[in-house]
């Protein structure tokens, strides 16, 4: 029989809290890492200066004010995305159709700017668009939620099935209301009537998704908090059978919260569509619902960490851009950035929730060395 | 009826990538891992390929390829390109407990960015003279179909058509199915999946299980992405051009109820679905409908998530742990 | 074991213990909960790793860093709770995490051999889905000697076990004794160490505090070990005053969520003042009993009236939880793993007070001041030990963490208070402390429900038994005169008057 086997080198042990002040020196000595990381593939891959990449990255991001204004406004719609994502994670929902829900809300908002943008008063058709961005968003949210709840449908599945409905679903009516026929484009929408073009705040066209994201962080981080909506979602989210002894309907809260997730997403589809781009693409969302599912984890799902976490891939995106245009690369070459930061983020939180001790020789004297933290 | 038969060969040219896709995800899916990265893994182990083939190529000029060379230096590119991909949704997933969902999609933003900035920018930074990345050579090779297949008629062209990876990609699928139901480590794999503590409890390596079942999930799931360019796209790559297949694949997992043998058949459905469109008459017209009918696969995939979880069988369900993360000392 | 050490978090497990084991012995590792018994066992079959100490095994030292290692030295442990893989066979469970060749029909038949060896009962092509209880307990037992231990960890194996079934595996035990194998078995039910055991390890808060031989104690100087100091083992039983009909269920009939029927044609009455005591093995209804009172179960058919002080009649069966609740029906369940209904682990105290109450008001937003003050009160008076009302209560010990949750349900002055297993797994002084705070509540004229697991102190603390067998009534009878035996032959069995409706 075996008599020894061998010391187990590291050994791991989950950390009770732990000061977030601390936890941030974790995610930035990660963030850091990161950047050098980077900094060495991109000189490696390109043969580009890394400083210099980096010196156009923020170039990119805030060159010019006008860079600036598309920054925070990028800014703020992923951060809307994300809060309506984090409603469902608190309720350990995994909603991945942000992308689905965003891309119905645009489609509903379009819908009625082809359809009513002439026919009614200029604030009916805003109130309209509002409505139906809402509705549809609310729906594509709703149908996972029903199943979830009936059934017990995998939502991560579900939902996922549903952004590429979603998708088709525009597709298909692109190809419907395509100007001109045959383009397979529906092109600036009211360019000479402006009709459906929401408000310009303040004669400037970038504030208003910035000021919705405001209300928006507000509202979601108090909805969580305080209200009793908020504490359902947090009791469904901790423990389902807990919530069902304390009588709270599981099935209301899962459809309710759903509805409200989704509905946010259709806010940002109304957004992009009748404030930013005028037009409806399938690829109007262009991968934020997803990336919106990374914005609130790295957050640890709370709503103002999300302004910091949404800010750095922004960042890291426009910045990403400049450079391709700068040294004559492919746009993807900011995803790759990106991607690689993304895996440091996530990979130090392991050294935030668990806590390494290193075996050395002897026993009894395990040298106890706290990694991740130096 | 002869428009049919012509869509048959057609249908399964489109399933193969979807196949391995699906048959690597089932392995990783196993173990308990939900790898929303699949997309990612499927373009980096195609670009893999396009680049070993691509200075390969380059070093021959324009003499002639060697074909076992032309074959084997894409397939092992490929295989170290989803190789790594799975080591590190492994390292990050299993060795530092991170959230699945969320590596996932970085897994996704990261590989298809990956592939895109070499695909798009491969000509540009080995400094050739060249307009496109078309590796007709290598293609050839991997599209060389058995001699005989023309001379069988309408059983040769359903049959015996397509390029080697389509059948490594049935073999697979079956050695696969063989695997879960006949082998212990299969039965061990199972558990790993079901429950990491009892197969824990039990003396099974859950880490090493889980590295090898996520890695070589991926190293399979990559072999699509070669598939597609090399075979289906002949050889050519342009950005994108692979498009959703990777998530249509994930699709197919549940679409199969997590069994590998079901999958060839389902994926050559999925096949079929996905290019229906072209088939069906819409006239000049309508080409909105078209989009409706790419519709078809998620729809379908959706309803058959929402009627398993009806029918609430236990041998249909996802693997138990799926999705969670497992420790030890956890209380 | 010797010199073992481990540490959680905040709370040190087990301090420098000694523990020693010989060949065909069988010892009951004894103590209170959160002795740190499963701890230590832990680290024997790998699951945990000490953080000092060393292990011998024949007098060699050895590491066991993973339950693998643990095998290769001899070494089963059968947790408390199972660790199967539902969806497989019992067979599957049983080679799984074996090496060598994949040999189907030659391990049914290993399996087959161990059965007749020892007197196990086992369908190797059985789905554990499928299995009950005790059914899953076998398959574990024979899985462990199926991987060749020589020494066999039980960890509470009779907890969820009826009379008769503890009493077959006590004779299995005593078959393996007879084949060499040495067995710890972990436990605090004195009657069953006494019974099996030849030896006694007593731990007390994570030390060593004694050992025995069982021939030569009792059961008295085990309890003195376990809690350090005598305590008295009679409960307080108040005459109920003035007892009146406070809810009456007339032939209640329950199906659960896969169409089994729970609870079939049940009847009885409670009084206020009266503790009406539930016995029955695990199982037999008393959680879906409990909640289709509590109007979170739905019901078949059957009736549940209230009746208050003025006697108005309430008919319970369609009201909203919430509002039953209101009336003043509180039920505190305590499941196995305690936090699993009831209360939120990441929450912290106060925000678990307010569990129940929050929808009460019909503002938008929660009362945070009222469930903190409840919390103080808890904390307070049931003397739970926590640094903190802002800690997630996840971070306290068991019994704290069951101290909040009965005190919530009493905190709410109810009329009718439904608990069910209000001690399990607590040690003896929390145990005092929950029955002295439910004696209290009678005293005040509340009926309540008390479901029990140890027979003795349901004898000793309620007026009437009534003992569920199977969803039905058994009997009802009087606990001041009912003997422990003819309870254990109800459960088991249906009363001579077939379906019994008691007293009634």
């Amino acid at each position: 029989m075996n008599s020894k086997g061998k010391e187990p080198f590291i050994h791991l042990t989950k950390r009770g809290a732990i000061p977030p002040v601390k936890a941030m020196m974790i995610r930035l000595f990660a963030v850091v890492i990161a950047l050098i990381v980077c900094a060495f593939i991109t000189g490696l891959t390109t043969g580009i200066n890394p400083m210099e990449v980096y010196s156009s990255i923020i170039a990119g991001a805030f060159g010019s004010a006008r860079k600036a204004w598309i920054t925070f406004q990028d800014v703020s719609i992923l951060l809307v995305i994300s809060l309506a994502l984090t409603i469902a994670f608190r309720m350990k929902f995994w909603n991945i159709g942000g992308e689905g829900q965003v891309l119905m809300g645009g489609l509903g908002a379009a819908a009625c700017m082809i359809c009513l943008g002439d026919k009614l008063p200029n604030a009916v058709v805003i109130v309209l668009m509002l409505i139906s961005s809402l509705v549809l968003g609310g729906l594509w949210g709703f149908i996972p939620a029903l199943c979830k709840s009936l059934w017990n449908t995998n939502e991560t599945l579900s939902t996922l099935m549903m952004n590429y409905i979603a998708t088709q679903l525009v597709l298909f009516y692109t190809i419907k209301w395509e100007v001109p026929k045959g383009s397979g484009k529906i092109g600036i929408i009211n360019q000479d009537s402006h009709a459906g073009w929401l408000p310009q705040l303040f004669g400037s066209k970038y504030l208003l998704p910035i000021i919705v994201a405001v209300i928006v962080t507000v509202f979601v981080y108090v909805y969580i908090k305080y209200t009793k909506h908020g504490y359902e979602i947090r009791v469904v989210g901790e423990s389902p059978k807990t919530s069902v002894y304390v009588g709270i309907n599981l099935k209301k809260v899962f459809i309710r919260t759903m509805i409200l997730s989704g509905a946010l997403c259709g806010l940002v589809g109304l957004l992009l569509v009748g404030g930013i781009n005028h037009t409806l693409t399938s690829t109007i969302s262009d991968g934020r619902g997803f990336t919106a599912v990374l914005v609130s984890w790295m957050a640890q799902f709370n709503p103002f960490a999300m302004i910091a976490t949404s800010f750095v891939i922004v960042f890291m995106d426009r910045g990403a851009g400049e450079i391709a245009t700068r040294f004559d690369l492919n746009q993807s070459f900011g995803d790759i950035l990106t991607g690689i930061i993304l895996f440091f983020i996530i990979g130090c939180e392991f050294f935030i929730n668990y806590e390494v001790h290193f075996r050395t020789g002897h026993k009894n004297a395990a040298g106890r060395k706290e990694a991740g933290s130096c | 009826m002869l428009g049919f038969l012509a869509f048959i060969p057609r249908a399964v040219a489109q399933s193969i990538p979807l196949l391995f896709g699906c048959t690597g995800e089932i392995v990783t899916e196993k173990s308990g891992n939900l790898n929303l990265g699949l997309p990612g893994v499927m373009y980096v182990g195609a670009i893999s390929g396009v680049i070993g083939s691509f200075f390969y190529e380059g070093s021959v000029g324009a003499g002639e390829v060697n074909a076992a060379l032309a074959i084997l230096i894409p397939m092992l590119c490929c295989m170290a390109g989803s190789l790594l991909m799975g080591l590190i949704y492994s390292f990050l997933v299993v060795t530092l407990r991170a959230n699945q969902n969320v590596t996932g999609l970085a897994m996704t933003t990261f590989g298809v960015g990956f592939g895109n900035f070499f695909g798009g920018s491969l000509i540009k930074l080995s400094g050739q003279d060249i307009p496109s990345i078309s590796l007709s050579k290598t293609s050839t090779c991997f599209r060389a179909s058995l001699p005989f297949a023309k001379s069988l008629g309408v059983v040769g062209e359903i049959f015996f058509s397509y390029g080697f990876l389509a059948y490594l990609a049935i073999v697979i699928a079956l050695a696969v199915a063989f695997f879960f139901k006949k082998t212990r480590s299969g039965l061990h794999l199972r558990a790993v999946g079901e429950n990491p503590a009892t197969a824990d409890a039990a003396g099974i390596n859950v880490m090493k299980y889980k590295y090898l079942a996520t890695c070589i999930g991926c190293v399979i799931a990559g072999f699509g992405g070669l598939y597609y360019v090399m075979d289906y796209a002949c050889g050519i790559w342009s950005n994108d051009a692979f498009g959703d297949r990777g998530w249509l694949a994930i699709a197919l997992v549940i679409f199969t109820l997590w069994k590998a043998d079901l999958g060839i058949f389902a994926s050559i459905l999925f096949g079929g679905l996905y290019i229906l469109y072209l088939y069906i008459p819409t006239g000049m017209d309508h080409m909105e409908m078209k989009e409706l009918y790419k519709m078809i696969p998620y729809v379908v995939t959706l309803i058959v998530l929402i009627f398993t979880s009806m029918r609430n069988r236990r041998e249909d369900q996802f693997p138990q742990s799926l999705g969670l993360n497992y420790f030890r000392e956890e209380r | 074991m010797r010199g073992i050490s481990k540490r959680f978090d905040l709370k040190q497990a087990n301090t420098d213990v000694n523990f020693v084991l010989y060949k065909g012995e069988i010892v009951s590792l004894l103590g209170e909960n959160g002795s740190g018994k499963t701890t230590l066992m832990n680290m024997l079959a790998g699951i945990y790793y000490p953080d000092e100490g060393q292990i011998l095994i024949g007098g060699r030292e050895v590491t066991i860093s993973s339950p693998a290692e643990a095998y290769l030295n001899g070494i089963g442990m059968v947790h408390q709770h199972f660790k199967l893989v539902d969806v497989f066979s019992a067979w599957e469970n049983i080679v799984l995490g074996e090496d060598g060749k994949y040999d189907v029909a030659a391990a049914k038949a290993k399996i087959r051999s161990i059965c007749d060896k020892y007197g196990f009962v086992v369908d190797p092509d059985k789905k554990v889905y499928n299995m009950t209880v005790s059914e899953k307990q076998t398959v574990e037992i024979v899985k462990v000697i199926y991987r060749g231990a020589d020494i066999l960890i039980l960890d509470e194996p009779t907890a969820v076990l009826t009379p008769q079934e503890c009493e077959r595996l006590f004779e299995v035990m005593r078959n393996m004794k007879a084949d060499g194998k040495s067995i710890i078995i972990i436990t605090h039910k004195l009657n069953e160490v006494m019974a099996i055991s030849d030896r006694v390890v007593v731990l007390r808060q994570g030390r060593n505090a004694g050992e025995l031989e069982t021939a030569k104690t009792t059961m008295q100087e085990m309890t003195d070990m376990m809690v350090g100091h005598a305590v008295t083992l009679d409960i307080e039983r108040p005459e109920p005053v003035d007892p009146k009909k406070r809810l009456v269920i007339k032939n209640i009939c329950v199906t659960d969520a896969e169409g089994v029927p729970k609870v079939k044609n049940v009847s009885f009455y409670m009084n206020s003042g009266e503790i009406l005591g539930i016995a029955g093995i695990s199982g037999s209804g008393q959680k879906e009993l409990l909640e289709a009172i509590a109007g979170i179960q739905a019901v078949d058919e059957g009736s549940v009236k209230y009746i208050d002080e003025n006697e108005n009649e309430t008919e319970l069966i369609g009201m909203h939880p919430r509002d039953i609740r209101e009336l003043g029906v509180a039920l505190s369940f305590v499941p196995e793993d305690r936090l699993g209904m009831g209360l939120v682990g990441n929450m912290d105290i106060s925000e678990n007070m307010m569990l129940r109450t929050f929808g009460e008001s019909h503002k938008w937003f929660t009362d945070r001041e009222k469930p903190r003050k409840v919390a103080e009160d808890v904390v307070d008076v049931l003397e739970v030990s926590t640094p903190g009302l802002d800690i997630p209560v996840r971070r306290l010990s068991g019994g704290n963490i069951q101290k909040i949750l009965v005190g919530r349900e009493i905190s709410s002055n109810p009329k009718v208070l439904l608990t069910a297993y209000a001690v399990r797994g607590l040690d003896i002084n929390s145990s005092y402390k929950i029955y002295d705070l439910i004696n209290e509540q009678k005293k005040k004229g509340v009926a309540v429900l008390f479901v029990g697991e140890d027979l003795d102190v349901l004898m000793q603390i309620s007026d009437k038994i009534m003992v569920l067998c199977d969803g039905q009534v058994s009997d009802i009878v009087d606990a001041k005169k009912v003997t422990k035996n003819e309870i254990g032959l109800l459960m088991t069995s249906l009363g001579q008057e077939g379906v019994g409706k008691g007293e009634q």
